[in-house]
């Protein structure tokens, strides 16, 4: 039983990941994605890590996911079609890079002589992967890299906001602040590029 | 299932995802592709945790998908500032570091 259901994951997993890599429309890419991810949680379950599937559906399919279509419906992206992508032997090139990188980790992976990959796996016990197993885990052994990761979270939400964040305020000149005026020098004009671009810093673009 | 087989389809996602990072052009794609990597190397923690039965592979998995997920948030912020400059979102033509 097992088998057929790793099977069934498998070539959804795969479909998945040609997918993104083949559908020309971003946003079929991303639905693509989701596909595989799915499949993952999927396996991820089949290898007895409940917690790292629930956390894969919750997390990755309906955060990052959802992030990822707003983005993809905000730029709009339109088709982007592979076949303009370069020269083809570039393309080529990147074919024959994956295939060579496959063999490649095939090699390693069963050339490595572990016994226990010819096995269904050892040292499953009651309670393997549970919440309250990774829960404890992550509270104990690995306290300083669960903290670390809240870290990295945190600046990176603090960072994406800086980022995207949208520049206004020079359109209107009643609107500019002391701080503007200042750093402009007492110029009469002020801004010149657009709104929400850095050009408007700087005054009008020189490019 | 024999072990070999999760680890033969972990580097098989990941040559995908590699592949697509080499042809595809647009940032969001490449974005998407290298989310395929790092689920590759996921799904090889995973299978490597339940092989030895021990969990700390898991921890592992948890910890990649943290990072992951700041990488996807720093990486559609700089999209988004891409797009709002309007310049052209297409890794072939933001070369100007280039020189």
């Amino acid at each position: 039983m097992a088998e057929v259901f790793f099977f069934l994951a498998a070539i959804g997993a795969l479909a998945g990941a040609l997918g993104t890599v083949a559908l020309r429309n971003p946003f079929y890419s991303v639905l693509a994605l989701v596909v595989h991810l799915l499949s993952l949680a999927a396996l991820f379950l089949l290898l007895r890590a409940e917690f790292v599937a629930a956390a894969q559906v919750i997390v990755y399919v309906g955060a990052v996911m959802v992030l990822y279509l707003f983005v993809v419906a905000y730029v709009g992206g339109g088709a982007d079609p592979i076949s303009r992508a370069g020269s083809p032997s570039l393309r080529w090139a990147s074919a024959l890079f994956a295939g060579a990188l496959f063999v490649e980790l095939t090699i390693a992976v069963l050339g490595s002589g572990l016994s226990v990959l010819s096995t269904e796996g050892t040292g499953w016990f009651e309670g393997f992967g549970t919440p309250e197993q990774i829960g404890q885990l992550l509270l104990t052994d690995f306290l300083l890299a669960f903290e670390v990761a809240s870290m990295l979270l945190l600046v990176a939400a603090v960072g994406a906001v800086v980022l995207a964040r949208r520049r206004t305020g020079l359109e209107d000149p009643r609107e500019i602040s002391v701080g503007d005026l200042m750093r402009s020098g007492g110029r009469d004009e002020i801004g010149g590029g657009e709104a929400g671009t850095m050009i408007e810093v700087e005054g009008p673009p020189g490019r | 299932m024999s072990m070999e087989w999760y680890l033969v389809l972990s580097a098989l996602v990941f040559s995908i995802g590699a592949g697509g990072i080499l042809v595809r052009r647009n940032p969001l794609v490449i974005l998407l592709c290298l989310e395929l990597m790092l689920n590759a190397g996921n799904l090889a923690l995973v299978t490597f945790a339940r092989a030895h039965g021990n969990q700390d592979g898991q921890i592992f998995a948890l910890i990649v998908m943290v990072v992951a997920a700041c990488e996807v948030a720093v990486g559609l912020g700089l999209i988004v500032a891409i797009y709002r400059r309007k310049l052209p979102v297409d890794v072939d033509e933001l070369r100007e570091l280039q020189g």
